[in-house]
């Protein structure tokens, strides 16, 4: 290998060398094979197990020094810089797809197992031990976020609208930052309030139903979507715009037939990752939509479940036999993420439908 | 808006027109409100637990402050460690994504980033306890062993591998989606004029990207830190599943004994609380919130300043 | 032209697939009959009533709750398992209709009245749900744990801090010990549980255990998880470890024996619902108030005193006249020997002794 680089390094005076284009994957692999000879001759020694994860690891990192070494001394310091940054950025890639690999993993083969009709047709009413399903927490979820969907949108894509379209003085400037500060506003706070304040108004004390959790998820939604709307608006050329008034189109109408349609695709991207960002909010949920086994369709009646509050009562409160319990605690994690999934793609498919096609 | 004419374009105020002006008003004036009543619910519910004797308070601190003391360091101790962590690696994605990986595998590798985005947090706290802690003991040990002059290492190690370090870990993964979706975009907007000028001089791809895409992104990576940082800050149920807390204030990372953060702490605690504890832990909430709204504010200015240099618009 | 056909062609798709999804999702669910058919139940009784409190109860309650509905179709009852303040603070601010607790009323709590009930009427505390708790232990190569009270005091504490340490080997003649050091894990929220464990610490071993009982664990050392289930999943997935959880939830885990009299003693139901039986009453006792103060300094060896009674806390006469059947009648279940069965079988509890059980229902009947 070093005589390869050698003979590659005195081809031109003129301009540097180049290593072959083959020398990286052979850099790479001969790295991982002397950290493979090095743990092994450890585990030999030590009589302990073979240890792949840190060979890989160790590995990787003589790959990098060498790949620096070898372009420094074939291709000169610019040409090393760029490949050692090549590697670094490809490693760090590559650093962050193994938890997350590992997540949906973990996830997607401990959910396999309940993940059948059973748990998309049957609530958790009267079911002990093995069996039941999710359908109540499914529901649930499903209202509770529709709900805050239902308010969230309008009110952020309206303020949005009055940022980018109306607002000039005090009250853009103070709805700017405020919305700023709306998005620090901690989950288990928003469902604070949000039950201390139904509490004080409806006058029951132990106030649990859906719509008060519909409440806490919009002033976590809120921010999200003006935020995000705001800046796709932004993005809508004024040419449009004047165009439209040169045509004697009202103003109204030219936000809702012009600039809503133009950044439709960037509005509904923004409002699914709002919907996701709390489709998974425990905490809140927990204080004030509660905790139920039953079906339950009326959001303004009685305590409702959904689907993070499912999984976390399966996992912290099991019966005797464990198991099943953590079984239905996975694969109603797996059935969250298949719910964002979906969504992601529904939003992708209307903004694909809807927007106009711009030559771009 | 037109440079040409200093009037806006106007068209005659109609019925419709005024209703729908009105409308997006009372949206911008509903959001203020709805903040106000937040702002006066935290107040009003903290007050009873600042002007209580502190011997009242759980476990007896000499003061309120020095109750949620310990709590301000855990919390921004974790997100400081999770930001270090997610921030190189973030930017590693968001620069393979947008200048190194080849263009079609980019589209897909974005999707996924962005799903991982919305992966809920008690998913996380499960593959926290049932899959990492385990796999980290190991490492904590040898670490300790052979690094425990550090003070990050010193003392005895975790036998369940659940320390800050863990939390921090899952955080950043929980953050490092939020994190890579920011930059990669502002990264994908780095005038291509520029990056093809700095590749035209002889540029390798690494200088291209110091002079040209680093510069002119780095606003915008400060801001997706920030935001990062807030999400992370305010983290409930990892916390409390994962961390084995005590009110303490250390920067070990492999010992039994981990600062607690304030979200975690309200989760743990707020079932069994009653009284004027109730009010202690909301009180710790507030500081939450402004401890989140200093950082806000920071990546608002940040992200302000940018918007003065940049040609655009 | 054909673009906008071909447009609303996918987007009538999209249509159907979510109307689907929308029938599908709002049919009933398959386990809820609505079986109203009145030779079924037999049962008067409707309504919806929510409870909460304890979690230590929660699995048990389930039990209940699902033998109840089954024999009431018509009634649905929803326990909370939010912590027993959560739940005696939601029960006296009259936001249920009963609590489960792990600690008995306190004084100033009674003295503050329940708006559930009809004024000056007073309230029911009787002992519902008795669970030992178990000390659970992982170490490599060990089965069998013998341990006093000061020993586990002094683990817990910090003092005793490797697996041969001399008061652990002189207690374990036969185990092979590890040098390992001891990884003990206490809860990190506040519970009943940690309050029972660390009151038969304080008890039972004074001189090394100087902090009274309380929901918090008290000592700065250790390590610490969150719930029943982080407790055991930590002491289960870590190494050299000890912990304390609901005898129910121990799994496949090392049980230690302890120390009673002159004998080890692992829990049983029996063990438990003995020591229960043999304590005196507590401090606020009154004819509708049956709080045990535990006896854990029994030397009798059929006795195991390391044990959390929970309690149900609900009204004498309720201002809702509609629900107050429901109540008593659910509660009555719970107490009877039925359902002190069924929560020993789904959730390892231990019944209630036939004597206990007797002076429950006299309280029970007077609710209305």
């Amino acid at each position: 290998m070093s005589a390869s680089a050698q003979t590659t390094g005195i081809v031109n005076s003129l301009t540097t060398g180049r290593l072959p284009k083959w020398a990286t994957w052979a850099i790479l692999g001969g790295s991982w094979a002397i950290m493979g000879v090095v743990f092994t001759l450890i585990a030999a020694a030590s009589d302990s197990e073979f240890n792949i994860a840190a060979a890989l690891f160790l590995g990787t990192i003589l790959f990098i020094v060498l790949i620096f070494v070898f372009a420094l001394l074939v291709e000169g310091i610019r040409q090393a810089k760029d490949r050692l940054v090549t590697a670094l950025v490809v490693s760090a890639f590559l650093i962050a797809l193994i938890p997350l690999i590992s997540l949906l993993f973990t996830v997607v083969s401990n959910g396999v197992p309940r993940f059948d009709p059973d748990f998309f047709s049957q609530s958790m009413r009267n079911i002990v031990g093995e069996g039941g399903g999710a359908l109540h927490a499914i529901m649930g979820t499903l209202l509770i976020t529709g709900a805050a969907a239902l308010i969230s949108v309008p009110v952020g894509l309206l303020t949005a609208i009055y940022l980018v379209e109306y607002g000039k003085g005090a009250l853009a400037r103070a709805i700017t930052f405020f919305v700023d500060v709306m998005t620090g506003i901690p989950s288990i706070v928003a469902g604070l309030f949000a039950f201390a304040f139904f509490a004080l108004i409806l006058d029951d004390p132990g106030i649990r139903f859906g719509f008060g959790g519909s409440i806490a998820l919009s002033l976590l939604m809120i921010p999200v979507v003006v935020r995000s709307s705001e800046e796709m608006l932004k993005l809508v050329p004024n040419e449009l715009r004047e165009a439209s008034y040169a045509l004697g189109v009202p103003k109204w109408l030219t936000i809702l037939k012009i600039v809503i349609p133009t950044s439709l695709a960037g509005i509904t991207t923004g409002i699914t990752l709002a919907i996701a960002r709390v489709i998974g909010e425990t905490a809140p949920l927990l204080i004030i939509s509660g905790f139920t086994a039953s079906m339950n369709y009326d959001l303004f009646n009685d305590r409702m479940m959904s689907l993070p509050v499912f999984v976390y009562t399966q996992y912290a409160n099991p019966g005797s036999d464990v198991q099943p319990y953590l079984d239905r605690a996975w694969a109603g994690a797996l059935t969250l993420i298949l719910i964002v999934m979906l969504l992601n793609l529904i939003a992708r498919m209307i903004a694909r439908i809807f927007s106009p096609k711009l030559g771009r | 808006m037109t440079t040409a004419s200093p009037r806006k374009p106007r068209s005659t105020l109609r019925p419709a027109d005024r209703i729908f002006a009105g409308s997006t008003i009372v949206a911008g004036s509903l959001i203020l409100a709805a903040l106000a009543a937040v702002a006066v619910f935290l107040i009003a519910q903290s007050i009873p637990a600042l002007v209580v004797d502190p011997a009242e308070l759980k476990g007896s601190p000499s003061s309120f402050w020095a109750y949620v003391g310990p709590l301000v360091f855990g919390t921004v101790w974790a997100a400081f460690l999770a930001l270090v962590m997610a921030l190189p690696i973030s930017i590693g994605i968001a620069l393979f994504i947008s200048h190194y990986a080849p263009r079609r595998i980019a589209q897909g590798l974005g999707y996924i980033i962005d799903l991982l985005a919305a992966v809920p947090s008690v998913v996380f706290g499960l593959w926290g306890i049932k899959v990492l802690a385990p796999a980290v003991t190991p490492l904590y040990g040898w670490l300790v062993d052979n690094l425990g002059w550090l003070p990050f290492f010193a003392g005895d190690v975790s036998g369940t591998g659940r320390t800050i370090l863990t939390v921090a870990i899952v955080l950043a993964v929980m953050i490092i989606p939020i994190i890579t979706a920011v930059t990669r975009e502002v990264f994908l907007q780095t005038p291509r004029l520029h990056e093809e000028a700095a590749l035209a001089l002889g540029a390798t791809r690494w200088e291209m990207i110091q002079m040209a895409v680093i510069p002119f992104g780095r606003p915008g990576m400060i801001s997706a830190a920030m935001l990062g940082l807030g999400r992370a800050l305010g983290e409930t149920m990892v916390v409390a599943m994962v961390l084995s807390p005590a009110l303490v204030v250390n920067f070990v990372l492999t010992s039994s004994q981990n600062p607690a953060t304030i979200a975690g702490n309200i989760a743990l605690n707020f079932p069994e609380a009653h009284g004027v504890d109730v009010n202690a832990l909301i009180a710790t909430g507030m500081v939450l919130f402004i401890i989140t709204l200093v950082i806000n504010s920071i990546a608002r200015v940040v992200i302000n300043r940018r918007k003065a240099f940049s040609g655009a618009n | 032209m054909n673009s906008v056909l071909s447009k609303y062609k996918r987007l009538a798709t999209i249509g159907a697939v979510a109307i689907a999804g929308t029938i599908l999702l709002s049919s009933c669910a398959a386990n809820e009959g609505g079986t109203t058919d009145p030779g079924a139940g037999g049962s008067e009784l409707s309504g919806t009533i929510d409870g909460a409190g304890a979690s230590s109860q929660g699995s048990a309650q389930e039990a209940w709750v699902a033998a109840f509905q089954t024999a009431n179709p018509d009634v649905t009852i929803n326990y909370d398992p939010s912590g027993s303040g959560a739940g005696r603070e939601a029960f006296i601010a009259g936001g249920v209709y009963f609590a489960g607790t792990d600690s008995a009323l306190k004084q100033e709590e009674i003295d503050g009245g329940f708006a559930a009930c009809v004024p000056d009427t007073g309230y029911v505390q009787v002992p519902a749900y008795i669970s030992p708790i178990a000390v659970i232990f992982n170490v490599e190569g060990v089965d069998n744990l013998n341990l006093d009270a000061a020993t586990l005091a002094g683990i817990f504490k910090g003092t005793i801090t490797t697996w041969n340490d001399p008061a652990i080997v002189a207690l374990n003649a036969d185990a092979t010990l590890p040098s390992a050091p001891i990884t003990a894990v206490h809860r990190s929220d506040d519970s009943g549980t940690t309050k029972n464990f660390t009151d038969y610490l304080n008890k039972a071993a004074a001189e090394i255990w100087d902090a009274p009982a309380a929901d918090p664990f008290p000592y700065k050392v250790g390590e610490a998880a969150q719930g029943t289930s982080g407790v055991v999943d930590a002491v289960t997935n870590g190494s050299n470890t000890i912990g304390y959880a609901d005898a129910s939830k121990a799994g496949s885990l090392g049980v230690a024996a302890i120390k009673v009299g002159d004998e080890f003693v692992t829990y049983s139901p029996e063990a438990a619902a003995a020591v229960v039986t043999g304590s005196p009453a507590g401090d606020t006792a009154g004819p509708t108030d049956l709080v045990i103060k535990l006896d854990r300094n029994t030397t009798d060896p059929t006795h195991y005193p390391l044990v959390l009674v929970s309690y149900i806390i609900t009204c004498n006469e309720f201002v809702d006249a509609e629900a107050a059947p429901v109540v008593k009648s659910y509660i009555q279940y719970i107490t009877s020997e039925a359902g002190q069965t069924e929560a020993a079988t789904s959730a390892g509890a231990a019944p209630l002794a036939p004597e206990l059980s007797a002076k429950v229902a006299t309280v029970l009947d007077a609710i209305k």
